[in-house]
């Protein structure tokens, strides 16, 4: 097999390795993949840290491993995560923001030039919704409440380096 | 001046002394005062502060490890130990960032003061993020990456306290006073956080950072304007009361820290978490 088919079995193959605690959403999804190499039985891939106080992160780099290595075809699968360039939310891609939805959690929301941002309820679609706390119960959320549907839900935190 | 690799900053020993030096300061500050934090943990005064404090905790946590990863690559050892089995006098942290929350423990009648930890971290996180605006331009490249990615969750926490500071320094009944009161203690001590050390003109020679007074002088004017937001002077005079920590000084509440953070490190330092 040529290193190109491998590395898109790879890429594939990552598309099974989802958030720890958004299991519906892929590393892939998130954008948290940078870059893969394959060089014969080698695999690097290079992955960003979302935050870099979230205890998932070590869960993800073994998922990758573990993942990876059932594929059967590589004698070193190596997973680094790297700074640079930093992750920022509007690496999710479209896919990954439907996703997000379907699981309860808001899209990361667009900043406008002045830092406000907006985010609308992912359940009943309202654009009534009041910010309960910047931060949530994991380092990459926020809650929010809809007064439309009146129900509390969360949305990943814009990060930007506009900031 | 771009330093991008280990080899690089190993060539000239001075700028690895001045390196290291910067990077031991930033990590042991983020370390000491996420733990202090921490310790907040279920005695915040409402319960969306207790999800918000422990949040900044866990990222502050994650910045020094980025601080104390630079230095394991550096060879200056593993990360782990760096950050949990250090003597006291090894640290270089700030002595304000050390101190105890308040009279009493976490489990035996913590009697916290808010106002302080409100002013010490509103402080902190303002110092810091003049620090980190400045690492964006810094020397050693891989230090400005990390900086880019530590400024982005800085600009939440600097938000946060801000709010808190501003709204209790404007409300009435003895939440003024207790911030005055605060405020004093805190600036007493503020000066070693500023500090950059011993090292202080190599490492800003080296363009690892801005200059020491230059940050200084940035602190003051953003102060004097947050003060005058809320009816207050800022007075500009700040001290190192407890102790140059930047020096290897510090008081006994950083080995009490120590013992209590190290304590599942130390019963088996081999094990992986």
């Amino acid at each position: 097999m040529t290193d190109k088919a491998n590395l898109l079995r790879v890429w594939e193959k990552l598309q099974s390795v989802k958030d720890p605690e958004i299991d519906s959403v892929s590393v892939v999804e998130l954008g948290m993949v940078d870059e893969v190499k394959v060089v014969g039985d080698t695999v690097t891939i290079k992955m960003l840290p979302t935050f870099m106080g979230c205890p998932a992160l070590d869960i993800i780099r073994k998922n990758v491993e573990k993942e990876i290595a059932s594929l059967a075809v590589f004698e070193l699968v190596e997973v680094k995560f790297i700074y640079q360039p930093p992750w920022t939310s509007d690496r999710i891609t479209e896919e990954g923001r439907e996703k997000l939805k379907d699981f309860g959690i808001a899209p990361p929301p667009i900043m406008d030039e002045s830092g406000e941002w907006h985010v609308d309820c992912p359940y009943c679609g309202s654009t009534y919704t009041t910010l309960e706390n910047i931060f949530g119960p994991t380092a990459c959320r926020s809650i929010l409440y809809c007064k439309g549907c009146k129900n509390p839900f969360e949305a990943m935190k814009p990060i930007s380096t506009l900031m | 001046m771009n330093i991008t690799s280990v080899e690089e900053a190993k060539k000239d020993s001075a700028y690895y002394k001045a390196l290291t030096q910067l990077l031991y300061q930033l990590a042991d500050d983020d370390f000491i005062i996420a733990f202090r934090g921490s310790e907040w943990l279920g005695l915040a005064p409402h319960i969306e502060e207790d999800v918000a404090f422990s949040s900044i905790n866990q990222d502050t946590m994650g910045h020094s490890a980025m601080f104390y990863q630079l230095l394991e690559e550096l060879g200056e050892g593993d990360m782990d130990a760096l950050a949990h089995a250090r003597k006291a006098d090894e640290r270089v942290n700030a002595v304000l960032l050390e101190k105890v929350n308040g009279p009493g423990n976490y489990l035996i009648e913590p009697k916290y003061d808010w106002a302080f930890a409100v002013v010490r971290h509103y402080f902190y996180t303002q110092a810091k993020k003049i620090k980190i605006e400045s690492l964006k331009n810094s020397s050693y490249e891989p230090l400005k990456h990390v900086a880019i990615k530590v400024n982005m969750e800085l600009y939440y926490h600097l938000l946060h306290w801000k709010t808190w500071f501003t709204q209790l320094c404007l409300a009435n009944g003895e939440a003024k006073t207790r911030m005055k009161a605060a405020i004093e203690t805190v600036l007493d001590d503020f000066e070693g956080v500023l500090s950059q050390g011993p090292e202080a003109a190599t490492i800003s020679q080296f363009g690892l950072i801005g200059r020491e007074d230059r940050i200084r002088q940035q602190f003051i004017t953003i102060m004097t304007e947050v003060f005058e937001k809320v009816e207050l002077t800022f007075p500009a005079q700040m001290g190192l009361k407890s102790g140059d920590g930047r020096k290897g000084q510090h008081t006994k509440d950083l080995e009490e820290a120590i013992l209590t953070l190290g304590e599942v490190y130390n019963s088996n330092p081999t094990a992986t978490w």
